[in-house]
């Protein structure tokens, strides 16, 4: 039925995060029939009030539009609260919901692992130690990082392949949507696309990012007030929690609901990947790469008033991360206790059913136009991430730096405006393609998820090690993305190297990518000249920007706004949701 | 985004961005024009809540039946309706700070 994640049966997602590497089609099934949604028109009515609050935010954002930097980063002025919530949302794309469901109902209590150690450090990481980098030197991307730190070259090769990734993938997404919809609601593909993709539209360059951000803290309480209604229904179905881990010891054994069960090095299990890989690989490369250099992500934090909002961004962020697994997890599990066989060959339910499964078993009307809703709110906000973060690439790193320089403030406004047009227009294009071309889609973005590892090392060395020469970044960011690539898509691809999953396969393509990238860092570093010690004040560790010597905001003293704290508590927390799932 | 004709664009340092973006913060409008979001998920949720909570109270036994034998349209729609509530009270209690004055300096503080 639903088949956008998965190749075949022992794929599952291969980044950290929704990054919708995974969205494959195999349009040779008839995607109409089995799933559809009894909806009716109070459902109905519930969506259309959603889509009239959505365009509304547009339009009453538009007047806080003046400059670049209010159309682009809010002005750098929201309160942490909504760049917190925005930041996980961003995240929280319904390829997120579906496909972490279907991870559960495929591998069991793993999932966990995405959120609890492939999640939570890397975003206390980004929170405490590169925030100020980020925030403090007041760049407004990352590329822009990456042109202070090392030169035009780093700076042009991650805008460029930043600028195409968010556009494929945004694509992905729009596409990714109209096969859900058609399934659940019985809409044409092109009719979800065409009115997903002008929504999206209308509101971002209407408000730009400012609109993008309330949408998608608008939408994180929709998709909560539809997942956790299914949530209880589905436990209640089933027994209970502890009727459900019965259940699927029965029929999948006991490492299903464990978290490490089977992971020892050499022993077999269905995620083809052992504790060291899903520690380094998971929760050590793939996780920072994309959690702190993912501009889709960083931008929200960039957007927040002051340095301490923009620090507790990613940290307000973890803590609903922490417990959003239950929310993914519960309703994939329980689809794999309701129906052994999902997935597998012979049934009609693929893995990425799982939701939808228990939305048409479990849902009356009313509480299933919320879910309808939440869904498609996931979907459209996990394509204004991309976007948002799109068009703030392409004009001030792209345009502004290297196409037409020096020209006043309105002018790149109208251009950012513009560009968001071409940029939509350009994702539904993407999104019509992948229906043609799913599996090449999908290769794509499997390439682009190596592209966030190889930026991750080159942030990460030359933050830490002030030797790193301006011309290492560009060396190492290529060098990183060819091995991760190369790994993948010849050594593991053509057998070369025997590794039992996609998955696993991805974890190990990261950490090849990672290692890499450093070692061509520091060749390079040692054969060309450093940077003059006065341009590296505030991007390298142990230095402050000029400008960062502002006083604490009023209120931003106490005790829970400390970030350290906020911190440390989201790690400790995440620790301790392991102790169940351990034993 | 004003760059500066003296430098070349080959070197573009972070005294450049922090003026470029300290310029422009002095002239963006978000802070002071930009609406509270606290009143539209408060009035979506309010909706929201009023909506489902009555067709929980109106559900037949069928609608009870297919969801476990809970009411969940009657308890879904009281949680959104509180949720509601909550940012509509703390939006009472806590109201939007006034438009500071867009002075130089003074705009960290807002």
């Amino acid at each position: 039925m639903l088949n956008y994640r998965v190749q075949n049966p022992t794929d599952a997602p291969v980044s950290p995060t929704h990054l919708a590497t995974d969205l494959t089609t195999d349009l040779t099934r008839d995607l109409a029939a089995g799933l559809r949604l009894p909806t009716n028109g109070l459902d109905y009515t519930i969506l259309a009030i959603y889509f009239v609050v959505v365009l509304g935010i547009g339009f009453a954002a538009r007047r806080s539009v003046k400059t670049t930097l209010d159309f682009f980063l809010s002005g750098r002025s929201l309160p942490a609260w909504i760049t917190g919530l925005a930041f996980i949302s961003a995240n929280l794309a319904a390829t997120e919901i579906l496909g972490m469901a279907a991870n559960s109902a495929q591998y069991g209590a793993y999932t966990v692992h995405w959120y609890w150690i492939g999640a939570i450090p890397a975003m206390v990481f980004l929170g405490l130690v590169m925030m100020p980098f980020y925030y403090g030197s007041k760049v407004r991307s990352v590329p822009e990082m990456l042109l202070l730190r090392f030169d035009r070259a780093a700076h042009l090769l991650s805008a460029i392949l930043f600028a195409f990734a968010a556009i494929l993938i945004a694509g992905v997404n729009l596409y990714a949507l109209a096969i859900v919809v058609e399934a659940l609601l019985g809409w044409p593909q092109w009719v979800a696309i065409v009115v997903a993709g002008a929504f999206v539209l209308a509101y971002i360059t209407l408000g730009g990012l400012s609109s993008a951000i309330y949408n998608e803290v608008l939408q994180f309480f929709v998709i909560l007030a539809a997942l956790i209604p299914l949530s209880v229904l589905g436990l209640k179905k089933v027994g209970g929690w502890d009727g459900l881990v019965d259940k699927l010891t029965a029929t999948h054994g006991r490492n299903f609901t464990t978290a490490w069960g089977g992971t020892g090095i050499g022993s077999a299990n269905p995620l083809g990947a052992n504790w060291l890989t899903i520690v380094v690989g998971l929760g050590f490369v793939l996780s920072f790469g994309y959690w702190t250099t993912n501009f889709a992500e960083v931008q929200r934090a960039l957007s927040a008033k002051n340095l301490s909002a923009a620090q507790r961004t990613p940290l307000i962020a973890a803590y609903p991360k922490i417990f959003i697994v239950f929310l993914v997890m519960i309703p994939g599990l329980v689809a794999a206790a309701l129906v052994p066989g999902i997935g597998r060959p012979g049934s009609d339910l693929q893995y990425n059913d799982a939701i939808p499964y228990l939305m048409s078993q479990l849902l009356p009307n009313g509480v299933l136009g919320i879910a309808v809703t939440g869904l498609l709110a996931a979907f459209m906000a996990g394509m204004a991430a991309n976007v948002s973060s799109f068009n703030t690439v392409f004009t001030t790193d792209i345009w502004a730096k290297y196409v037409v320089r020096g020209r006043e403030d309105g002018y790149y406004v109208r251009f950012g405006r513009l560009i968001t047009a071409i940029g939509v227009c350009a994702s539904i294009g993407t999104a019509f393609l992948a229906s043609s071309f799913s599996n090449i889609m999908s290769y794509l973005q499997t390439l682009f998820s190596f592209f966030n590892v190889p930026m991750f090392v080159v942030f990460i060395v030359g933050m830490f090690w002030k030797r790193a020469s301006a011309k290492s970044g560009f060396w190492g960011l290529l060098a990183g993305t060819v091995t991760a690539m190369v790994n993948y898509f010849v050594l593991y691809k053509k057998g070369i190297i025997g590794i039992p999953t996609d998955q696993g396969a991805n974890f190990v393509s990261a950490i090849a990518g990672f290692v890499a990238g450093a070692v061509v860092m520091v060749i390079v570093s040692l054969f060309t000249a450093p940077k003059p010690e006065a341009e590296l004040a505030g991007l390298v560790y142990g230095t402050r920007s000029p400008g960062m010597a502002e006083a604490p905001a009023a209120g931003d003293d106490a005790w829970y706004r400390r970030p350290a704290l906020l911190g440390w508590g989201a790690v400790i927390l995440a620790a301790l949701c392991y102790v169940p799932f351990s034993f | 985004m004003t760059d500066d004709s003296g430098h070349s664009g080959f070197h573009y340092s972070e005294q450049d961005v922090q003026r470029e973006v300290t310029e422009l913060e002095g002239k963006s409008a978000t802070a002071a024009r930009i609406f509270d979001l606290r009143r539209i998920i408060g009035g979506l949720f309010v909706l929201y809540g009023i909506i489902v909570t009555i067709t929980g109270i109106t559900d037949s036994q069928a609608e009870i039946d297919k969801a476990q034998g809970i009411n969940i349209n009657l308890w879904t729609g009281i949680g959104m309706l509180l949720l509601g509530v909550f940012f509509v009270v703390w939006l009472w209690l806590r109201p939007t700070p006034p438009p500071v004055p867009p002075v130089e300096g003074e705009k960290e503080a807002a």
